[in-house]
């Protein structure tokens, strides 16, 4: 009984600061779009080949994005060598770049004008979810009894397969999930590598709304996303409930070893080399670019005239955005992933639907949705606090899909012990659940500083005061011709890489010094 | 752990409320406008304005220009802000129906010359733009330039010029409002057809078409619809300072652009959002445009910049159509470009 009221009480602020950002400007939006654009949506040929290909490319992309981030998972999960915290910070730096910025990389590298283009850029972008999240649980499973296995006989991929892949399932489905919606609402990178013939629901939504100004075709395009996501939600959180398997995390110290033989040596070096070449390669033309005819560009960031360029000022923001959207998304997720943890059936069910929804959600929704639905009790519209709460609504998500599967392994001996000691829930909580989970929160909280750095998604769309970040400012030099206001937004973008790959390092880092290697 | 990101947070909050309502204490004025305009809005922009009338000025920038109508229409009720500057003539007849905007009559109106004057009582003309076709002069000379549009259908442009699709990019949607006006709304698709069987390309938006595809940044295109003004601009953001234009620009078949801007309906602030609009007809403010905005100011009276005069002309006879006109045909007209150029 008691444990019920916490789970509820635990509940509440998740649940208003979603109903507040989300359903509650989502439903007046959708009303105010009116159910009147369906009967277009359904009959125009147009439309349905493009929910088609929505729906295909993100299955695709995802399978593909879990298919190569696993062996470049496996290494940095089982094998200590140097540079590895570098490796996990540089998959994660393609994750801020502005589309227009990685899109221009890709043309210049001649991949272009297709399906595979797009598919191949979302691999790009989201293989960090799949090393990331999937890492944080592979890297303390222990690996004893896989050892034994093989011992008796078991080949290599038996005793992967029968021994290590059902622990590690619930966290590939997590970081699965998350590339599908990623995928799902794709729409920089369908507009700029897709040769202009494939176009997602959200290239729809977003023409309709905003070039042809058609509200009701666009709301009702938005409310097909809207139920297409749930339904494949549905679907995996089914999947997720029934698949939990209780099992104990070792340090992540315990599991870790050095590279034994030569060909463990070959395999790791062989792994890392050949999935970081490609993920630099992008980013190597960027540098290129920016130092095209010389540092001209570099010089006029550093004095950019009457321009309204102040890189220093917009590196500021948007570290600052970062720390505040980690730190909501950090609160509201992981009380959220916790109520989940502790509870089962219909309810809790939904709840882990909609915490998903804004994920998949087009940008433009929730933009004009905080429009017509946020001028009361206060009227938030237009300013500066709605940012990292925006940033914070996109990233909840992933602090939940990164923490759920490492809490749902906690045995719940360990708490009632606890309990049975005397200790009250919230130390409980503090001493079982904090230390194990630090882990996984921290790579969740990661991702929410590189979501709100990178600025895009449901973010793109929030009218805010004049505060300049980096993405903006970069979109602000691409804007213009010219040859230093060409080569400055590069090195901006080059800044932006350093930045993030320092700011994920330092978080790796300050994690595993205050918490311990757990 | 818990309790300190809570203390963080809250301070955060609080700091920013702090801001906004410090903001509010002095005599603000907010004005809703695109990502281009906000990006070269500086300190100095509108410092003369609040140093004569004591109102400052807040810049609230809302997307491209179909998305900020989008957000005055829904936000009809309650304003976010004032001011709307930068709804163009493709977007006005759709903003000024849904009434978002009360009548005011500049008395700087005379200054503006009959041809981008407004075509409303409740919008101001503040700049224009002339979306033309540019070459790369490094490929092309001056006297191999095309000088019409009919010449892009020949031989000797075939693989060279790449377009902006309409669907997704403003000045892509202008060049095809410009063939349209020249060609009619029977002929239009006949030459569009030509385009394609001479090799036209299509980038989804300026970006791509002026960084990735023209032959002046490394792409295999010469010729790119662009602006009247990118030569000057290529001029003023060179590395190295230069004395000629790498580009030129092919004065037949432009289509003007007026970027106008209007008082919102419901605001308690009227009386000030008119001397805002005022100020921004000045010639003060008006001699700022070119080289901030890179388009043309609308009063006859400020004077262009030396880089303007140097490196570019106003075309003489620049295609337009009625805004009513592209209100109720854009949609339609884009789906049938699609069709012709990207079956």
């Amino acid at each position: 009984m008691t444990r019920r009221w916490t789970t509820a009480a635990l509940s509440v602020i998740p649940v208003v600061f979603l109903g507040y950002l989300f359903v509650w400007p989502v439903s007046r939006i959708l009303a105010t779009a009116g159910l009147s654009g369906f009967a277009e949506v359904i009959g125009d040929p147009r439309l349905r080949a493009s929910a088609w290909f929505t729906l295909w490319q993100a299955g695709v992309s995802t399978v593909a994005t879990v298919l190569i981030a696993l062996p470049l998972t496996s290494v940095i999960s089982r094998f200590s060598f140097p540079g590895r915290s570098l490796v996990r910070a540089a998959v994660t730096v393609p994750f801020v770049l502005p589309t227009v910025v990685v899109g221009a990389a890709f043309l210049a590298l001649g991949v272009e004008g297709s399906a595979l283009a797009i598919i191949v850029a979302h691999v790009f972008y989201n293989l960090a979810i799949v090393v990331r999240t999937v890492g944080s649980v592979w890297s303390r499973i222990d690996p004893a009894p896989a050892e034994a296995a093989r011992t008796l006989g078991a080949s290599r991929w038996r005793a992967f397969r029968e021994i290590t892949l059902p622990l590690l399932r619930p966290s590939i489905a997590a970081a699965a999930s998350l590339v599908f919606l990623f995928s799902f609402t794709s729409f920089g990178v369908v507009l700029i590598l897709g040769g202009l013939r494939y176009r997602t629901i959200e290239v729809e939504i977003y023409q309709q709304a905003v070039t042809f100004l058609d509200l009701p075709t666009a709301g009702a395009l938005a409310l097909a996303q809207l139920v297409g996501i749930a339904l494949v939600l549905v679907l995996y959180t089914r999947s997720q409930e029934r698949r939990a398997v209780r099992f104990k995390l070792i340090p992540e110290s315990a599991s870790l070893r050095r590279p034994a033989t030569g060909g463990q040596w070959a395999l790791v070096f062989g792994v890392v080399a050949v999935t970081l070449g490609a993920q630099l390669t992008p980013l190597a033309v960027l540098v290129g670019r920016s130092l095209r005819g010389g540092t001209a560009g570099w010089a006029f960031l550093a004095s950019p005239g009457n321009l309204a360029v102040r890189p220093l000022e917009a590196i500021g923001n948007t570290l600052l955005f970062a720390g505040v959207a980690a730190a909501i998304a950090l609160t509201i997720g992981l009380l959220s992933a916790t109520v989940l943890a502790r509870s089962r059936g219909q309810v809790s069910r939904w709840f882990d639907i909609i915490l998903m929804l804004p994920l998949g959600t087009s940008a433009v929704t929730i933009g004009f949705g905080f429009l017509v639905a946020l001028d009361r009790p206060i009227d938030l519209r237009g300013t500066l606090v709605l940012v990292p709460l925006a940033h914070a609504l996109v990233a909840i998500p992933f602090v939940v899909r990164a923490t759920l599967p490492t809490l749902r392994t906690i045995r719940e001996e360990l708490r009632d012990a606890g309990a049975v000691l005397g200790a009250s829930p919230s130390r409980v909580w503090r001493e079982v659940d904090l230390p194990i989970v630090a882990r996984a929160a921290a790579v969740g909280a990661g991702f929410a500083a590189a979501i709100s750095i990178g600025e895009f998604g449901a973010t793109s769309f929030i009218v805010r005061p004049d505060t300049i970040t980096v993405p903006t400012l970069i979109f602000r030099l691409l804007g213009r011709p010219g040859a230093v206001t060409y080569t400055g937004a590069m090195a901006l973008a080059v800044i932006l890489m350093v930045v993030t790959a320092a700011l994920i390092l330092a978080v790796d880092r300050v994690r595993s010094d205050a918490l311990g290697d757990f | 752990m818990r309790s300190k990101t809570l203390a963080l947070l809250l301070g955060v909050g609080l700091a920013l409320t702090a801001c906004t309502t410090e903001e509010q204490q002095t005599d603000t004025i907010t004005l809703l406008t695109h990502d281009s305009f906000w990006g070269g809005v500086t300190d100095e922009t509108f410092a003369t304005f609040t140093t004569e009338t004591g109102i400052s000025v807040e810049v609230l920038p809302a997307g491209d220009a179909g998305s900020m109508v989008n957000q005055a229409i829904l936000t009809k009720d309650r304003p976010v802000a004032d001011v709307l500057f930068g709804v163009d003539d493709t977007f006005l007849s759709r903003a000024v129906e849904a009434g978002i905007f009360l009548i005011y009559r500049s008395p700087l109106l005379s200054q503006v010359p009959d041809g981008i004057a407004a075509i409303d009582e409740h919008v101001t003309p503040i700049d224009f733009g002339d979306v033309c076709l540019n070459y790369d002069r490094a490929v092309i000379s001056d006297a191999a330039a095309p000088m019409t549009l009919d010449d892009l259908t020949g031989a000797r442009f075939s693989g060279q010029l790449v377009v902006e699709n309409p669907a997704t990019s403003s000045p892509g949607l202008a060049f095809l409002l410009a063939t349209i006006a020249r060609y009619g709304e029977d002929g239009w698709q006949d030459y569009w057809r030509s385009l394609v069987a001479n090799g036209v390309k299509v980038a989804p938006d300026w970006d791509t078409a002026y960084y990735a595809d023209f032959t002046r940044w490394g792409g295999d295109r010469p010729l790119v619809v662009s602006y009247a003004s990118s030569p000057p601009a290529e001029v003023v953001f060179s590395e190295t300072p230069i004395d000629i234009a790498p580009t030129g620009v092919v004065t037949d078949g432009c289509y003007r652009q007026v970027e106008f801007a209007g008082i919102l309906a419901g605001t308690p602030k009227e009386d000030a959002a008119r001397q805002l609009i005022d100020f921004m007809l000045s010639v003060e403010f008006q001699e700022q445009i070119p080289l901030t905005w890179f388009v043309f100011p609308a009063n006859e009276l400020a004077a262009l910049p030396a880089e303007f005069v140097a490196h570019t002309v106003i075309p003489s006879a620049p295609l337009r159509l009625p805004p009513t006109n592209v209100e109720r045909n854009r949609e339609r007209w884009i789906a049938e470009w699609t069709e012709i150029v990207l079956p």
